[in-house]
């Protein structure tokens, strides 16, 4: 009997983007066993390490406030700590608070985005946000106005909504008098609402069997759901500062990608809304924890798809402690601590709307960078989309190889990497070898 | 984000990244007229806004958006398209830069009924995009003509528009 020939099918999806990011996936399938997955992504943090190198720290924010157009807060918020630590400043008292509440704005303007125009189209059977909008659009109005109230959150704070530019190294160029913020409230009750109806809407989704075996990673803090501090902790039982972040996380380079993939002790792990709420669900605020509740599902959850939910609960948290924060507040004595330049190495974590973001910056004497690392959540996530694509294929192969493509774009977009921007935009290439 | 419009305002919104060489030269324009359009006109500079073009043309009467191109024409080249009434597409700005791009964002507010009667884009072919480099030669000569070409017509459109 003459040898069988291999059956091999490629499935390659080609994403393009400008900003935030471009990749590709390719899948490999010989004889109806997935071979590999090989997602490729371009990252900008990797150019923007050198563009820091020769720059005074006080330029620091604002360039890397452009490395993303969805999370500048975030870039913002991990290159001042990891500052401050080198300077050995504390931030403390209502300048805090007010960087928790600039942080709570970006998470419910861009988990909003998520939400609403990137993946319920997903699960409703829409193609983009926009032919959603057609059929919904008094759920996308709604979609839009609680985005645009984070976004008012970032006006307020940042200066200017998209790039915030008021952040700086002790503080900010400027705090906002109590009544300002005050007059942030109604937006913010009729949002925290609207947040409920948003988990309650997502709740209903229906949502594919899928149940891989992950590892969690968040930042964990004693009395409050995590921003800007606290260890690094995961289900496995790390627990670690900021400063260990590179003892335990080890990135590599993969041949296909110009993005470094990172591993904990050789394994991918989840970051983002997912692993956050798994390990921190007991932080919410009671208004989250009882809609959360409600939804019937039992915690941990393990099915990635679960991130818009998860993603919904803080939508809904960030505006409970948005309207905490601002009942407490009174401005503090100054905008910013003072700042006296020394020479050192410093290394922060806080977490972006899509995970964990780690820098870390060495300066000199003159507070001139010397070096930055930046490890973005998306290329934390990138192994272990990888490994969900693997375990999540088997069930598609018969499928076409378009509604292949689809099914893969939809695990991708579980982790909201900034790639997911552009997999609304495919195109699909496919080669075969052999008589697939 | 500024003003309210209330419907008789024109808004010249300029989209890029600062520092990403021609990729900025949508924010620069918007710069440039800043100052030089009459007290009927706002400017916003909104970086690398996406969705949020839906909410910063909201209200306008008459909205111009300026944003860098790829339609594979020289670097410099100046397209100008009447979004108004119909889809402009995405032949010039094929790219999702920045999440939700300008053709999205129209086609969305649009959809939900928002979008302003009047809509010009102006997209400038960009040529070089690293982090950190400059304009081109070509975008910034592009730049002094988009400059006048949006002035003119500003003031054209509110010439003809006003209430």
């Amino acid at each position: 009997m003459a040898e069988k020939k291999p059956k091999t099918r490629t499935i390659a999806v080609n994403i393009i983007a400008r900003v935030e990011g471009e990749g590709a996936l390719r899948v490999t399938v010989k004889d109806g066993v997935v071979q590999d997955v090989e997602l490729r992504i371009f990252e900008p943090p990797r150019f923007f390490e050198a563009f820091l190198q020769g720059r005074h720290y006080d330029e620091v924010p604002d360039i890397v406030a452009r490395i993303c157009g969805i999370c500048p807060v975030a870039y913002q918020m991990s290159a001042v700590h990891a500052l401050e630590q080198i300077f050995g400043i504390q931030v403390t008292g209502a300048l805090r608070d007010l960087r928790r509440l600039i942080y709570c704005g970006e998470w419910i303007e861009s988990h909003a985005l998520h939400v609403y125009m990137l993946q319920a189209p997903d699960f409703l059977g829409y193609d983009s946000g926009i032919a959603m909008a057609k059929d919904h659009a008094n759920i996308v109005t709604r979609g839009l106005r609680l985005k645009k109230s984070g976004n008012a959150i970032m006006t307020l704070l940042g200066g200017r909504s998209v790039h915030p530019v008021s952040v700086k190294v002790g503080g900010f160029s400027r705090v906002p008098r109590r009544r300002e913020l005050e007059g942030l409230k109604d937006e913010l009750l009729w949002a925290r609402d609207a947040a409920v109806e948003t988990v309650r809407w997502v709740a209903g989704f229906e949502y594919p069997d899928f149940l891989p075996d992950s590892t969690f990673v968040a930042l964990r803090s004693p009395e409050e759901y995590p921003f800007n501090e606290g260890q690094i902790v995961s289900n496995n039982g790390l627990q670690i500062s900021a400063a260990e972040f590179e003892q335990h996380f080890f990135e590599r380079q993969v041949s296909y990608s110009t993005a470094l993939h990172c591993t904990l002790q050789g394994s991918s792990y989840i970051v983002g809304p997912l692993a956050r709420l798994n390990l921190n669900h007991h932080q919410l605020l009671p208004l989250a924890k009882q809609v959360l509740e409600d939804s019937g599902l039992a915690l941990p959850l393990r099915n990635p798809f679960h991130g818009i939910l998860a993603r919904s609960v803080e939508i809904l948290y960030a505006l409970e402690e948005s309207l905490r924060l601002i009942e407490r507040y009174e401005p503090p004595p100054l905008p910013a601590v003072p700042v006296v330049v020394r020479p050192g190495t410093g290394m922060a974590c806080t977490e972006a709307p899509r995970g964990i973001l780690y820098h870390r910056y060495r300066v000199d004497g003159d507070g001139i960078i010397r070096e930055a690392k930046i490890v973005p959540p998306t290329s934390q996530n990138q192994g272990r989309i990888e490994q969900d694509l693997r375990l999540f294929m088997p069930r598609l192969l018969n499928l076409p190889d378009k509604k292949v493509a689809l099914a893969c774009e939809r695990v991708i977009r579980c982790y909201d990497p900034c790639i997911s921007c552009a997999t609304h935009f495919l195109k699909l290439d496919i080669s075969r070898e052999g008589a697939a | 984000m500024t003003g309210s419009g209330q419907g008789k305002t024109i808004r010249i919104i300029g989209l890029g990244n600062e520092l990403r060489g021609d990729d900025a030269v949508g924010l620069l324009a918007a710069r440039r007229i800043r100052g030089r359009v009459g007290d009927r006109t706002e400017v916003i500079e909104a970086e690398m806004a996406g969705l949020e073009i839906v909410e910063l043309m909201e209200g306008a009467r008459a909205v111009i958006l300026i944003d860098a191109a790829r339609s594979g024409q020289a670097p410099g080249s100046i397209h100008r398209l009447d979004a108004s009434v119909s889809p402009i597409g995405s032949m010039v700005f094929p790219h999702s830069s920045h999440a939700i791009n300008a053709v999205d964002a129209l086609e969305l507010a649009r959809t939900l009924g928002t979008l302003p009667p009047t809509v010009i884009v102006y997209g400038i072919e960009a040529g070089d995009t690293e982090t950190g480099h400059p304009l081109s030669l070509q975008v910034a000569r592009a730049l002094d003509d988009v400059v006048e070409r949006i002035l003119q017509e500003s003031e054209t459109i509110a010439c003809t528009n006003s209430i």
